[in-house]
């Protein structure tokens, strides 16, 4: 049974405004799934109508099998919720924000202080549990809506870009904390503006552009789809022209760092070996943009290309 | 024993009306102490300065006469206040949403917010009892009608409150209806006097003025004496309140002012 199933799902704002223009999407149980899009392309939209914040002008989208129009209650029992937007209140204390949305969910008083102290020791939270929510960092804030979220045990949990203003030592060990959460068992599905973060944790991704998926496969069979990548290297020698290297364009950066286009078909071995015999010795390389960054360029480009033709 | 759906109802009911009564607890500097210290003020000036002068009103000392619509006055505002500051302030803040998105009907968050109401009506209600008593004798004439028409008043305006937080947009709307609406109607609902002393157009006019039942049912508790019969009374204040807790829910189910 699938996580989440959306079905020609549509919303049309009263200003007339159409965010969903007829999506369907499915999200197996376990996945760990991206929805990515640019701002304003529907991720919200969608995200508040799977979790009954918005209503949805048509379409079906069922939690577990249970449709959120006629089982809300029991879809919403599966769902946890961490919103784009700080909201929780900033005048409570931090442990009575959890332990009070674990009420909202059914769960005893006890239960609730033991599951807040649990996730609130598992994000780091533990030693500002009686501080008012207001005095919290804004990473420490994210956090503290993640512990809110996991506090009933959701079978699905929904990020809503988590780690926005965070730093990315925080949103490394945030990234642990999620990866570790999905391998326990809970169906994860993320947006992020942050591509790296997708690649790095997802296992399926759908891009969303304009009320519409554009894109819906394996992060594998995506990236795959890259035929050209651009490095950068540097070198130890100082040149004052790039080298030439057969079915290579080398640009030279600055003296001491190329930029080079790799296309899958070429590989990179021979322009190691033709740099070698030039005499160049490659110090370091990287990419220069994210992979899955120049990839998600081109699909919304070639989503405009298709909109405009 | 509950099953499992209602004690899941009762648990999350618990839980609104738990934060609900920290919050004004926590504030109560703002929720609590004004009630107390307008309202020694309304029983210093009117009832030890002004009350003398005027005499007996329906047979009481005037101070005794307004004390049970002074007790009714500040259960009213406090009771609204406190539902249309918090509902609002969780619309404001977006803490509404924690509800929103949780399994709980409707109803329970709306019954959880009037209960909150209804908690701070009755507290105020018990500090200002407690003020009234430096300045006056109070006598229970029916425990049972003191009770329920506090507690049914405070029911109404906590309603009161939570519709006109739903529709609110921002903090000037919150303070339009309690300003132009409640405030006036409190003051002619017959807390400083009797309508029997008004002229006879004036005194049909009254009998529109919702409050002038609440408060004469609980001055009926209080002292023995009202303008309007206790049967009316009670039939005003629960058709009211009907009226009102279908149109909440109605609101909620519309997600007026909480969902787009």
């Amino acid at each position: 049974m699938p996580a989440l199933s959306i079905k020609n799902l549509h919303k049309t704002y009263k200003n007339g405004f159409q965010a969903l223009k007829g999506i369907d999407l499915e999200v197996e149980s376990g996945d760990f799934f991206a929805l990515l899009g640019p701002n304003g392309a529907g991720k919200s939209t969608t995200i508040g109508i799977i979790t009954g914040l918005v209503t949805k002008s048509g379409g079906s989208v069922s939690i577990y099998g249970h449709d959120i129009e006629h089982e809300i209650e029991a879809a919403k029992t599966h769902i946890g919720l961490v919103p784009q937007e700080i909201n929780f209140s900033q005048f409570e204390p931090v442990i009575d924000i959890v332990v009070n949305q674990a009420g909202y969910y059914g769960l005893e008083r006890t239960l609730a202080k033991q599951r807040a102290a649990k996730y609130l020791k598992a994000l780091g939270l533990w030693e500002k549990r009686n501080d008012r929510s207001r005095t919290l960092s804004g990473g420490m804030k994210r956090r503290l809506m993640i512990a809110r979220a996991l506090v009933h045990e959701p079978k699905l949990l929904i990020l809503d870009e988590p780690t926005a203003g965070v730093d990315i030592e925080l949103r490394r060990s945030m990234w642990e904390f999620l990866r570790a959460t999905n391998l326990d068992g809970t169906t994860i599905i993320l947006t992020t503006h942050y591509l790296e973060e997708a690649e790095r944790l997802c296992r399926r991704i759908a891009i969303i552009d304009q009320g519409e998926i554009i894109e819906n496969t394996s992060m594998k069979r995506l990236v795959a789809q890259l035929d050209m990548e651009t490095f950068i290297l540097d070198i130890r020698q100082h040149l004052t022209e790039p080298p030439l290297v057969d079915g290579y364009h080398l640009r030279l950066v600055d003296e001491t760092t190329l930029e080079v286009d790799v296309s899958k078909a070429l590989g990179i071995n021979e322009l190691f070996r033709g740099l070698s015999e030039q005499g160049v010795e490659v110090v370091s390389m990287r990419n220069k943009a994210n992979r899955l960054e120049e990839l998600f360029i081109r699909l919304l480009d070639k989503s405009a290309n298709n909109a405009h033709a | 024993m509950l099953s499992g759906t209602a004690r899941r109802y009762a648990i999350a009911y618990q839980t609104i009306v738990i934060k609900e009564v920290a919050r004004f607890l926590r504030i109560w500097v703002q929720t609590i102490l004004p009630a107390a210290i307008t309202m020694t003020l309304y029983f210093l000036i009117f009832g030890n300065l002004i009350g003398p002068r005027i005499g007996e009103m329906e047979g009481f000392r005037y101070v005794q006469y307004i004390a049970p619509g002074i007790i009714m006055m500040a259960v009213i505002t406090n009771s609204y206040a406190n539902v249309v500051s918090s509902f609002f302030g969780s619309k404001f803040q977006k803490h509404i949403e924690e509800m929103l998105v949780a399994p709980i009907p409707n109803w329970i968050i709306i019954a959880g917010f009037i209960t909150g109401g209804v908690a701070r009506g009755l507290c105020v209600g018990v500090v200002v009892t407690a003020v009234a008593l430096f300045f006056t004798d109070l006598q229970v004439h029916s425990l049972t009608v003191m009770a329920s028409t506090i507690l049914l008043t405070a029911m109404l305006f906590s309603l009161g409150g939570l519709i006109n937080g739903l529709f609110a947009r921002n903090f000037d709307d919150t303070s339009i209806i309690p300003t132009f609406v409640l405030t006036p109607l409190t003051y002619l609902g017959g807390v400083f006097y009797s309508i029997k002393l008004l002229p006879e157009t004036w005194q049909i006019v009254s009998f529109g003025n919702p409050i002038l039942y609440m408060v004469n049912a609980f001055r009926y508790g209080v002292l023995g004496v009202s303008d309007i019969p206790l049967p009316a009374a009670y039939g005003v204040i629960l058709l009211f309140i009907a009226a009102l807790w279908l149109l909440s829910l109605r609101l909620f189910n519309q997600g007026t002012g909480i969902k787009t």
